[in-house]
């Protein structure tokens, strides 16, 4: 008995290494799924989006095979790190914070705007109380604003929370509001001034895996030079938005 | 799905509802209450195992074994259940791929850990990069399975170890004064009247873990409740076919009904499982028993 778990163990072993070898690696890519039109599942239950139409261009370019992964905002960092998977495209804004712990390409989508959005004109966005997701930029702005901060998990909730009353405004990138604000049949508005936040936005890397992060940032110059990420941007966001 | 499903948009309610609840996100969603129940019929008898099995290294007589059982359950019992499926998770996956590139890749020549990075090579990450998406699944589920059963293990075994305790000590003589080895007064004596004990005390955690398979998807598996809140969330026009403002009230309302039709059921089945035990046994439950019987 013992003789056959031990071969069988080997042979695990050997196929194992037989396949790593024979196949070249998979580049997983993680994502959050909630957040349109940057990362969403669409209706057949798949990811969709900027994000990923840009992330399976740069592959192709790259000459890479990816697969895509969702993962809780909460701990996307941490499973990059612990390599479960190998990139984050997830509408994360480049900043200094987060660079400490991982490495950004250069920002496939321009420095922007974010913005308020209130059930009501006339709210005073330095002392309502603002929602934002939970680990953003725009949470930390929140918090120095000198207006009462509350925290939500999804992107989602936090919109939720101005329709229900429980914020006076919500805080978070303007591309992702704005189609929310335009469906809201008057419900939402944008209120107070737009705020110019983070570094554009780019695909998170372990600092550890320079080779990768050299092959998509090479992709995306390439992308950058041919207008071709300049289409994508329009297609997703609208002519408005800003391109390189 | 079906054929009249090619635009929603001019639809009326009745069809529209019957393409809407057909998406494949909504087969994801269905499958996840399967997920759900695959998880509750491995974990439960696995943490009980494994609650068995410090209970009784926490009786041990030998003090130094005893002090691993004990201190199995008080660690685990103290630490918040979110901060392990956090913590432990990730260690765990990484203890098993660091013994695997030890094993594999003797010639690697970087550090492993770089930085904040984990970083081992190719052949030993578990699953191998390649490997198709259900393998990946089905690794976190299996990882998941374990979390829950250390978690609630070291809760079942608190009950086993009390519900051991509390077996009369006369029971117990009587069996010694039988002539039985101390082996044999613990498994054909103490065990089979421990479990009128610690049932109320068990069924108290399976109520509990239940409700507690929504950390799922901090292990990156999609549990119901996931699905509960992403299908329920507002969707524009520009990113579905089914557009639809926030229903997640409606989605958690299913959840409701799933989560209560599921502990009434359990409740029916404990109540029939501790009459069963209660028979002829010692407790004021066993002679009650009796007396209606005589």
């Amino acid at each position: 008995m013992k003789k056959i778990i031990l071969t069988t163990t080997a042979l695990a072993l050997t196929a194992g290494m037989a396949m790593a070898d024979s196949h070249a690696k998979t580049i997983r890519m993680g994502t959050e799924g909630d957040y349109p039109p940057y990362n969403f599942i669409n209706d057949s239950g798949e990811v969709d989006g900027f994000e990923r139409e840009l992330g399976d261009e740069l592959c192709v370019r790259a000459e890479l095979t990816c697969e895509w992964v969702k993962n809780d905002w909460d701990s996307i960092i941490p499973n990059l790190v612990s390599s479960n998977y190998d990139t984050i495209m997830a509408g994360m804004s480049i900043t200094d914070e987060r660079d400490e712990v991982i490495d950004f390409t250069q920002d496939y989508f321009p420095p922007t705007a974010s913005a308020y959005v209130g059930a009501a004109e006339g709210i005073d966005v330095s002392t309502a109380v603002i929602a934002a997701q939970t680990a953003t930029i725009q949470a930390g702005y929140v918090a120095q604003s000198g207006a009462t901060l509350v925290e939500f998990a999804t992107p989602e909730e936090t919109v939720a929370a101005v329709r229900n009353g429980e914020a006076d405004a919500v805080f978070a990138d303007k591309d992702y509001l704005a189609p929310l604000v335009e469906e809201s049949a008057g419900a939402l508005m944008f209120v107070g001034e737009e705020v110019p936040l983070g570094g554009g936005v780019g695909m998170g890397l372990r600092e550890s895996d320079t080779d990768l992060k050299e092959k998509f940032d090479a992709a995306i110059t390439a992308m950058k030079a041919d207008g071709s990420l300049n289409a994508l941007l329009i297609k997703w966001f609208g002519e408005g938005t800003i391109t390189y | 799905m079906f054929a009249f499903c090619t635009d929603p948009s001019t639809l009326d309610t009745a069809r529209w509802m019957a393409c809407y609840l057909t998406t494949g996100v909504h087969m994801s969603f269905y499958g996840s209450f399967l997920t759900v129940l695959l998880l509750l019929a491995i974990t439960a008898p696995v943490a009980l195992a494994f609650g068995f099995g410090a209970a009784i290294v926490a009786r041990s007589h030998i003090l130094p074994i005893s002090w691993i059982g004990k201190s199995y359950i008080a660690l685990v019992r103290g630490v918040p259940d979110i901060a392990f499926f956090l913590f432990f998770v990730i260690a765990l996956d990484q203890a098993i791929e660091f013994a695997r590139h030890k094993a594999l890749c003797p010639d690697w020549d970087q550090p492993i850990r770089q930085g904040s990075d984990f970083v081992v090579c190719q052949a030993a990450k578990v699953p191998l990069s390649s490997a198709p998406q259900w393998v990946h699944e089905t690794y976190s589920f299996s990882l998941a399975v374990l979390t829950f059963a250390i978690v609630f293990g070291a809760f079942a075994a608190n009950v086993l170890y009390g519900a051991m305790r509390a077996v009369p000590r006369a029971q117990l003589e009587t069996a010694e004064a039988y002539g039985m080895t101390r082996r044999q007064t613990f498994w054909r004596v103490l065990v089979p009247q421990m479990w009128v004990f610690a049932l109320p005390g068990l069924s108290n955690l399976w109520m509990v873990l239940i409700k507690a398979t929504p950390l799922l998807f901090l292990l990156g598996v999609e549990d119901i409740v996931y699905w509960a809140r992403e299908l329920g969330g507002t969707k524009t026009p520009r990113f579905t076919e089914y557009p639809h403002g926030d229903w997640r009230m409606w989605y958690f309302l299913v959840l409701l009904i799933f989560y209560l039709a599921f502990t009434r059921v359990s409740e029916v089945v404990l109540g029939r499982v501790m009459q069963k035990l209660t028979r002829g046994q010692a407790t004021a439950g066993g002679e009650a028993q009796r007396r209606a019987a005589a």
